[in-house]
């Protein structure tokens, strides 16, 4: 019989140890980086793999989400005659939080849980054994390329999101709701500054990261079977999913404060 | 020379190895053999430091390689060749990249030379029709043989194989048997192979080790072996000739493989 309080203690070193291994894997990634042999062509695969592949999916979810943004902000500010900051609003709520979140989310469940699927197989399958075997470093062959492509990508995946969601505000906001297009357009450019901008995008970098991350480090430490690689691809992208959420609320608190 | 002194290794309550002591010498093919699921594959994964010792050590030429590091294992491995029980093939690869992978991770060999090379193993292994077939488009001795490919083709000084003629039909068995023979004649390499198969251990064996219940209860050469008085390592031996008598027996049906 367990009692409540050892649940807690087992569950949060667990917690504690899935943290410190992580923890542990980005540095090795990070530090194989500048050791030959570079693994171009790979990270060139996985940027394939992880960004040119997320596009469509992206673009959906900026396009959207931009045109809801619009009609509630609409409905909004109706109430009190702001329509004028429709643009702003859209274009600032994109840029600070969806822009990247909802991109972060989005490239989890498409590509987070393709890693910790493939990973997870090469583990359950020895392939990964049979790197070492071979004399190969799997962090170094695998993790630190897909790591590398989180990092990259995900900035251009947030940018193309942030810009197909103002084309939707514009969309639904000028065309759809009439509102002229030249206040707009001129609120939005006086209110969001580069920093905001900036800031999103570095929200993007880590999130790139941690999902990638995340991944990698369940699929390597998948265990017992097909239900094993299942098991690790469900928890890649739950745990990878609230790191994100949690991440956002820490970065945007530092960030713009 | 490898030597392996006192291994010892459970998972959880489950005693595997129980003090393993065997020497492997060089240049000489040694076969490990014993029941289905005494912990060969888990010896040999120790061999090459994929698997801790609970206890015990593991000397590859005056070095334990038990105590060392990541890094050294690495550079030790590079002097290894393995084929995987499974195969443990790369499936996002083709059967050729597979056997190339090796080759352009560890050598400076031309693009030329590294495909001449692949071509020249596939051929060996009789796969050369299935160079650019996915390992999820072969049967499972075709998988066998490529990574069997893919484990010599760096020519390493120890090659160790596990099981690498199970599930192929007889005539290949000994085919491989003896293209694992000629390649280990020829590069004067040290191989371990583990096997049931008692005619290919009869026809290329230098040494025999049987291993049973954790421990190593027999070692010496085919002839030593078949003259060994411990019951089991005579049962084992003898198996293939009380099958070959109970052929046609109405009784007890001989089954062959398994
Ligand atoms: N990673 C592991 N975790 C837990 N138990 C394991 C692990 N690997 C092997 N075992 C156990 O160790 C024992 C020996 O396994 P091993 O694979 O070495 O058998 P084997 O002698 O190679 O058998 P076979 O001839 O069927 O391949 C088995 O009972 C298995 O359950
Ligand atoms: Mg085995």
């Amino acid at each position: 019989m367990e009692n409540p309080v050892e649940l807690l203690g087992g569950f949060s070193l667990r917690l504690l140890r899935e943290m410190g291994g992580m923890a542990v894997m980005f540095v090795q990634a990070m530090l194989y980086t500048f050791k030959p042999p570079f693994r171009f062509r790979l990270l060139l695969k996985q940027m394939e793999f992880i960004g040119v592949k997320s596009t469509l999916v992206v673009l959906l979810t900026g396009l959207f989400s931009g045109m809801v943004l619009a009609l509630q902000g609409y409905y909004g500010f109706r109430k009190f005659g702001g329509e004028s900051l429709l643009g702003a609003t859209v274009a600032l709520s994109l840029v600070r939080e969806l822009g990247p979140v909802l991109t972060g989310l989005m490239v989890t469940a498409r590509a987070g849980s393709a890693i910790a699927a493939e990973l997870g197989t090469m583990r359950v399958t020895e392939q990964i054994d049979a790197l070492w075997a071979m004399a190969v470093n799997p962090v170094h062959y695998l993790v630190m390329p897909r790591i590398w492509a989180g990092i990259l990508m995900l900035p251009l995946l947030t940018i193309l999101a942030d810009v197909i969601g103002i084309l939707g505000g514009y969309f639904v906001g000028v065309i759809l709701l009439k509102i002229n297009a030249g206040i707009f357009v001129a609120k939005m450019r006086a209110l969001v500054e580069l920093s905001d901008i900036l800031n999103g995008l570095y929200k993007s970098f880590v999130f790139g990261a941690l999902l990638t991350l995340i991944g990698c480090y369940k699929g390597y430490h998948a265990r017992g079977g097909a239900e094993g690689v299942g098991r690790a691809t469900t928890e890649a992208v739950v745990i990878s999913s609230i790191s994100i959420l949690v991440g956002d609320y820490i970065l945007t608190s530092l960030l713009f404060s | 020379m490898i030597k392996i002194i006192n291994l010892h290794k459970s998972f959880g309550p489950q005693k595997v190895l129980r003090g393993v002591n065997l020497e492997i010498p060089k240049g000489k093919i040694t076969f490990i053999m014993g029941r289905s699921g005494t912990g060969k594959s888990v010896l040999l994964k120790h061999i090459i430091g994929l698997m801790e010792p609970d206890e015990g050590q593991i000397i590859v030429d005056g070095q334990d390689i038990t105590k060392m590091s990541a890094k050294e294992l690495l550079k030790i491995r590079k002097r290894f060749g393995m084929l995987f029980q499974e195969g443990a093939l790369f499936d996002s690869m083709t059967v050729g990249e597979n056997v190339a992978f090796p080759l352009y991770e560890h050598t400076k060999l031309s693009e030329k030379e590294i495909w001449q090379r692949v071509r020249e193993k596939l051929a060996q292994v009789d796969l050369l029709g299935a160079i650019d077939k996915m390992p999820s488009e072969l049967s499972g001795g075709m998988k066998k043989r490529a990574a069997l490919a893919r484990a010599l083709a760096l020519e390493p000084e120890i090659v160790l194989f596990d099981e690498p003629t199970t599930g192929l039909d007889p005539v290949m068995q000994l085919n491989i048997g003896f293209l694992i023979k000629k390649t280990q004649q020829q590069h004067k390499l040290t191989c371990v192979v583990i096997s049931h198969d008692i005619i290919v251990a009869r026809a290329t064996a230098d040494r025999i080790a049987f291993l049973h219940e954790g421990v190593i209860i027999a070692q010496g050469s085919p002839e030593e072996i078949a003259r060994f008085p411990h019951p089991f390592v005579q049962e084992f031996w003898q198996t293939l000739e009380l099958g070959s008598k109970e052929v046609g027996h109405e009784e007890r049906p001989f089954e062959p493989g398994t």
